[in-house]
């Protein structure tokens, strides 16, 4: 895993040292690109006057202590930026999870259970309407219909921008607000949260109801499913018990799979509900050619990856007892 | 004779298919006393393990079942679902071919067992359902019971998962068990004790016991009664040593004449030519006619009813003046 990690390191490394773009212009802006003392100023100051290996040695020296650079734009560590921006995202992928992943397995559930009847098929519709709508567009749908015209759900961001955060303990405004006692500010995060989740987790639900829903018919047509049945198992038993036990081995993959893919996949959703977090932080840092963020961005991201793919496989161990640890 | 524990008149069963109904069981009839063994043997699609599912009620709710099913003289076809569930696994339990693929891979063998004592005993404990649970599985001797409760499976050799299948089929004291190919799936010596608890069960308990297979020396070693199926039809029905000593149906004989015997030294076995009839494409008249070498004109067009001749219920037209 540290290779993996290293290898994810060196590539970012070469993108962002290859590409054609010009991180001087965004330090010293495009005028002063004429001036060569600047430029070799700035260049000196950024230590982009050494050769590209001895950079490459320093930053990984660097991302070894945690150091990840100084943010060309925020003029921050890159490192401090995202523990800040962080949780947010954490937060909201956590949220999209729980809708997914839930949303997803009954969803496949009901659909097995149903097969080619009319729940199998509106299951299918909803599905698929999320892996397929954009979340741009599924996004302001949901803000317009849910914020604007129902006025059910707060608009875009975690709090009112009244309101200030509950102490960060965690960071997630929903356990910080819990942790003060302050349930004001809970309901808020909350309510603030539902609508980005629900469409972060609609994009996601697609893929996990059709998977549980395959496997489910898979296992269904197994003989101790029948067994089951002899044994005199109502219908919910057989169901949950006996099927989805069997059935969520094969999810896990798809759900670990989707967890990282949300973190670096939260992009567009963070945009359009303003959510301070990861997402938003890596398109401020495209924008302006901030190097040391994109690298950071990218290996959070990269590491983010590794680490649910080593929670997935620790999770077979769980959920199927043939899987040993060793 | 003891009134019957289990009896079945007029079984059919047929599946809706694009071609019209599929008439796969055509009128089955048996019955199993209480303490009783009936060996039902049969080809592969023979109908076997259809009369089983629709004794157990487990059939799905588009295939058509009619005639009657009896335990104890009271109907089963026809009940709800809910109704069904509280026979199931109480008083007529079910064992499967293959244990592997019969027990749930991710659940312990014991919480297996425990589910089936509580499913039908919700009053009982968990506590207690484990200690009956690890008293089930020591009866069926499994050695060390206790920690072989919170085994999975996988961690079973094959013949302790279908002792542990026994056991969990045991949980409620059943008065009629069904075990379809019980021995099939595993080796000649485990067969032999699995083959031991079930004879010991019917010994012990009374409980009655239909032994679905399609071999005939298992039959003839453990089974009082054997019923011949073919094609959806129980063409011979008798006393196992009636049926192995003097076979009335032409089925019946060529099927015990493919049977390898140690005392003749041929080279190769007898078979029957041809394959058993689908439903879809069944002469009009006796099932195995195409099949038969005894079969006259009348066979090809007339369809043979079981009747009785002498101990045995035979299916066939030419039962009596063939020599037995």
């Amino acid at each position: 895993m540290p290779l993996l990690l290293l290898g994810i390191v060196t590539i970012a490394f070469a993108l962002s040292n290859l590409t054609k773009g010009d991180p001087l212009i965004s330090i010293i802006g495009e005028r002063q690109m004429d001036n060569p003392e600047i430029v070799a100023a700035a260049k000196a100051r950024w230590g982009l006057d050494r050769p590209l290996p001895e950079r490459y040695l320093r930053y990984v020296g660097n991302l070894i202590q945690g150091d990840m650079g100084i943010s060309l734009r925020t003029k921050q560590p890159v490192a401090r930026d995202l523990m800040d921006r962080l949780p947010a995202t954490l937060e909201l992928v956590i949220a999209a999870m729980v809708v997914g992943v839930g949303g997803g397995i009954l969803l496949g559930v009901v659909a097995a259970r149903y097969r080619n009847r009319a729940a199998d098929h509106g299951a299918r519709f909803v599905a698929l309407l999320g892996s397929s709508l954009p979340v741009f567009w599924s996004g302001l749908l949901l803000l317009f219909v849910f914020s604007v015209v129902l006025g059910w759900l707060p608009g875009p961001g975690r709090l009112d921008a009244r309101l200030t955060p509950p102490p960060g303990v965690t960071g997630f405004y929903t356990v910080d607000a819990l942790l003060a006692g302050d349930f004001t500010t809970f309901r808020l995060a909350l309510t603030h949260l539902i609508l980005p989740a629900c469409v972060l987790g609609w994009a996601v639900m697609g893929i996990i109801s059709r998977l549980v829903r395959s496997s489910m018919l898979d296992v269904l047509a197994q003989d101790y499913i029948l067994a089951a049945r002899a044994k005199g198992a109502s219908g919910p038993r057989v169901l949950v018990n006996h099927a989805l036990r069997n059935a969520m081995i094969p999810t896990l993959t798809i759900i670990g799979f989707s967890f990282a893919y949300l973190i670096t996949g939260a992009v567009l959703t963070e945009t359009i509900f303003s959510w301070p977090g990861i997402g938003s932080y890596t398109v401020d840092a495209a924008r302006s050619l901030d190097y040391p963020a994109i690298m950071g961005v990218t290996i959070v991201g990269g590491s983010a990856f590794l680490l649910t793919n080593l929670v997935t496989d620790l999770a077979y161990a769980l959920v199927d007892p043939r899987v040993k640890l060793g | 004779m003891t009134a019957p524990l289990l009896e079945v008149r007029g079984l059919e069963v047929a599946f809706p298919s694009p071609a019209g109904r599929l008439a796969a069981l055509r009128g089955v009839d048996f019955h199993v006393a209480a303490g009783e063994v009936l060996g039902l043997v049969g080809e592969s699609g023979s109908g076997k393990s259809l009369t089983m599912l629709s004794i157990m009620g487990l059939l799905a709710p588009n295939v058509e079942v009619s005639g009657s099913v009896r335990l104890d003289g009271e109907e089963l076809l026809g009940r709800t679902e809910a109704a069904m569930r509280r026979y199931r696994g109480r008083r007529i339990a079910m064992i499967f071919q293959d244990p592997m693929t019969a027990l749930n891979p991710v659940i312990p063998i014991g919480d297996q067992i425990v589910e089936a004592i509580r499913i039908h005993q919700p009053g009982l404990s968990r506590r207690s359902a484990r200690e009956r649970a690890v008293e089930l599985l020591s009866q069926v001797a499994i050695p060390d019971p206790r920690a072989r409760a919170g085994q999975y499976p996988f961690e079973f050799s094959g013949g302790m998962r279908q002792r542990a299948m026994i056991a969990m089929a045991l949980a409620n004291d059943p008065e009629l068990l069904i075990a379809d190919e019980p021995t099939t799936a595993l080796d000649v010596t485990i067969q032999a004790q699995v083959i031991e608890v079930m004879e010991r069960l019917r010994r012990d308990r009374g409980i009655g016991l239909i032994l679905i297979t399609h071999d005939l020396g298992l039959v003839a070693g453990v089974a009082d009664r054997v019923a011949i199926m073919y094609a959806g039809r129980v063409v011979e029905q008798a006393a196992t040593a009636e049926v192995f000593y003097r076979p009335r149906h032409p089925y019946t004989r060529r099927l015990l004449a493919s049977l390898p015997r140690f005392d003749d030294d041929v080279d190769r076995l007898a078979t029957i030519d041809g394959v058993p009839p689908s439903p879809a494409r069944r002469p009009p008249g006796c099932a195995f006619a195409p099949r038969c070498l005894d079969a006259v004109d009348r066979c090809a067009q007339d369809d043979p009813l079981p009747r009785r001749i002498g101990a045995s219920a035979v299916a066939c037209h030419r039962a009596e003046e063939l020599p037995a």
